[in-house]
């Protein structure tokens, strides 16, 4: 017993030992055995593209809506094959703010192992374990200092918002300056102390009906998925705009949470 | 094996690191009391240095962190006041706001779990944020007053001393703040020369006589030597008119409703307005509140019902006073005037 303990911490020894050799080797670059993958991130709504501000769309409740900003945080990208093996993008390279308003961001670029994958998998939000970490660890898009009204994290009660949808309808409520504004900031990683809200959501999308990810290091294979936004109001529970204009840090906001898993479509893949 | 080495040598640096520290003149780097608890921040992530706790000092006393360049940190937490806002019940912020709650004391943060009157902020690296962003505080972004710093000739300079690089992160903006914040150690009060044995430190009768009631009455909340446990409870003030609910606000959960973190009774001669939204201006009244008009709210702490079931601390005259007397042990003056921690 006791020498499979010591054979097993040498093992580990020597796999972590391995471990560092392989970043610091010759190469002097860890993703040169990797290959290029992109998940696109498309906003549409219904069966219409999303036009920021200008356009109305009606949702299930039948309330008129515009969309001023949408934003949502994607981490821990995971890809699998058909045999199950699967493989998870380095923990530090895998975190995307998807905005919108800027282009660039729809396309969270990832390295992975050539290979065939049927399944792609990812958390929308933000892991509880990287919402407890060092201030230290929160760079690039888990900036914690991002401004007020297009950032991602909440002071007052330490951690990110994992989804933020704004616009305009007439069923809101009017605010002092008679702009009529719903707001759904959606977050909650289960609480530090105190077990709270964990609107942490896997997404998993089969990709074998729409196209497979055929991924090779001479080219960039690309998931396009479309992402319906009209499925905020709709699924297993009906918002209305007009009963909740204002949805943040409350019991309410699983309701959207548990909605906005589903607006995740394959469209196709470009191979 | 190999692990234990570099552990040892990694205490080694360390203890070597202090060592130095100690033999500067004005600076002695972050000490706990003999007869603190053990400390909460995990120093080995921000190790308390001279150049970065005199950069947070300058952070801490510059206006520039508001949005118009009027509100430092200081404002709001004035050390002639142990670091509270003196006279104000809730904050008085940027363009004379009034946000909804007391200032709390900057004060033993190195021993706290957590931060404000909810206990919202779980770590002292993320506490800035919070003022910093609040519409009625300083109503700025992170991002801008990183860039102010940024761009103006004192900071990168400083910022370079303190963390080896003249570009201003945000990790280190918040480390050089909390480097300050924890050196915010009071530990020299009178309590605490009779407690250390230091020279011929001793209670009067009615400090004693005091100090016995609060181990009886009030220690299970108020516990040595912080004086809190750091608990969230609700003691019975009845509920405020802007139905602040505390706890509830971060946890979202029923029991929470109403309770907000059992302050410290350290340095409370410097500190009125007591309680969350500032509401007792003496202490008189607060202790008269204990004994006689403790209300029946949603989540009242048990501890509040020791007069038969009925609610309050039953407290003679003579009892109050003996308190009084020694909750003046605990205020600290070295504390409040040490000039290490003033702005220079």
């Amino acid at each position: 017993m006791k020498k499979a303990g010591y054979i097993i911490v040498i093992l580990g020894t020597a796999l972590v030992l391995s471990g560092c050799k392989k970043n610091t080797g010759t190469t002097g670059n860890p993703d040169a055995d990797l290959a290029a993958l992109t998940v696109e991130f498309d906003h549409i709504v219904g069966g219409q593209n999303l036009i920021l501000n200008n356009v109305n769309y009606i949702n299930a409740a039948g309330e008129m809506y515009t969309i001023e900003r949408v934003q949502y945080f994607i981490s821990n990208i995971q890809l699998a094959k058909a045999d199950g093996s699967a493989y998870t993008v380095n923990q530090d390279s895998s975190y995307f703010l998807i905005n919108e308003a800027d282009a660039a961001s729809r396309l969270a670029k990832v390295k992975i192992p050539e290979g065939d994958y049927t399944t792609l998998s990812f958390v929308l939000g933000v892991d509880s374990l990287r919402n407890t970490m060092d201030i230290s660890k929160r760079t690039g898009v888990l900036d914690p200092a991002a401004g007020n009204d297009d950032g991602m994290y909440w002071g007052w009660n330490s951690g990110y918002i994992f989804f933020k949808m704004e616009g305009t309808s007439p069923q809101a409520p009017a605010d002092p300056t008679g702009v009529r504004k719903y707001r759904y900031h959606i977050g909650g990683f289960g609480g530090y102390s105190s077990t709270t809200i964990n609107n942490i959501k896997t997404i998993k999308i089969n990709l074998v009906n729409k196209g497979i990810a055929k991924v090779r290091k001479q080219r960039n294979a690309n998931i396009h998925l479309m992402v319906d936004l009209d499925k905020v109001f709709s699924g297993t529970t009906l918002i209305s705009i007009a009963t909740h204009p204002t949805v943040m840090f409350s019991d309410y906001s699983v309701n959207i949470a548990n909605n906005y898993t589903a607006m995740f479509l394959h469209d196709h893949t470009e191979n | 094996m190999q692990q234990k080495h570099y552990i040892l040598l990694a205490v080694f640096i360390t203890v070597v690191a202090c060592s130095k520290s100690i033999t500067e003149k004005v600076f002695t780097g972050f000490a706990a009391p003999k007869h603190f608890p053990e400390t909460k921040y995990n120093f080995a992530l921000n190790p308390v240095t001279q150049a970065g706790f005199e950069l947070g000092r300058q952070l801490f006393y510059d206006a520039v962190l508001s949005r118009n360049n009027t509100i430092s940190c200081g404002s709001c937490h004035i050390q002639s006041s142990a670091f509270t806002q003196h006279g104000h019940d809730v904050s008085h912020g940027i363009d004379d706001r009034l946000g909804r709650r007391n200032s709390p004391p900057v004060m033993n943060l190195a021993w706290a779990p957590h931060f404000m009157w909810d206990g919202g902020i779980f770590n002292l690296d993320l506490q800035p944020i919070s003022p910093i962003t609040a519409h009625e505080e300083m109503d700025e972004s992170v991002a801008n007053v990183i860039s102010k710093l940024q761009s103006g000739t004192k900071y990168p300079a400083l910022f370079e001393k303190a963390f080896g690089s003249t570009t201003i992160t945000t990790a280190n903006f918040m480390k050089a703040l909390s480097q300050f914040m924890l050196m915010c150690v009071s530990s020299n009060s009178k309590y605490d020369s009779v407690m250390q044995q230091r020279g011929n430190a001793q209670f009067t009768a009615d400090e004693l006589a005091g100090y016995q009631l609060v181990q009886q009455k009030c220690a299970p909340c108020h516990k040595e030597p912080l004086f809190t446990d750091f608990s969230f409870r609700n003691n019975g003030i009845g509920i405020g008119a802007n139905n602040d609910m505390g706890r509830f606000d971060v946890t979202l959960n029923d029991a929470d409703k109403y309770k907000f973190k059992v302050p410290s009774l350290r340095n409370l001669a410097y500190t009125p307005p007591y309680m969350h939204d500032g509401r007792f201006y003496t202490l008189e009244a607060v202790i008269n509140h204990y004994s006689n008009t403790v209300q029946q709210t949603p989540n009242l702490d048990a501890l509040m019902l020791q007069n038969n079931g009925q609610p309050g601390i039953p407290l003679t005259p003579d009892e109050k006073n003996q308190i009084l007397a020694f909750l003046r042990t605990l205020n600290d003056k070295i504390f409040i005037t040490n000039s290490l921690l003033s702005e220079q």
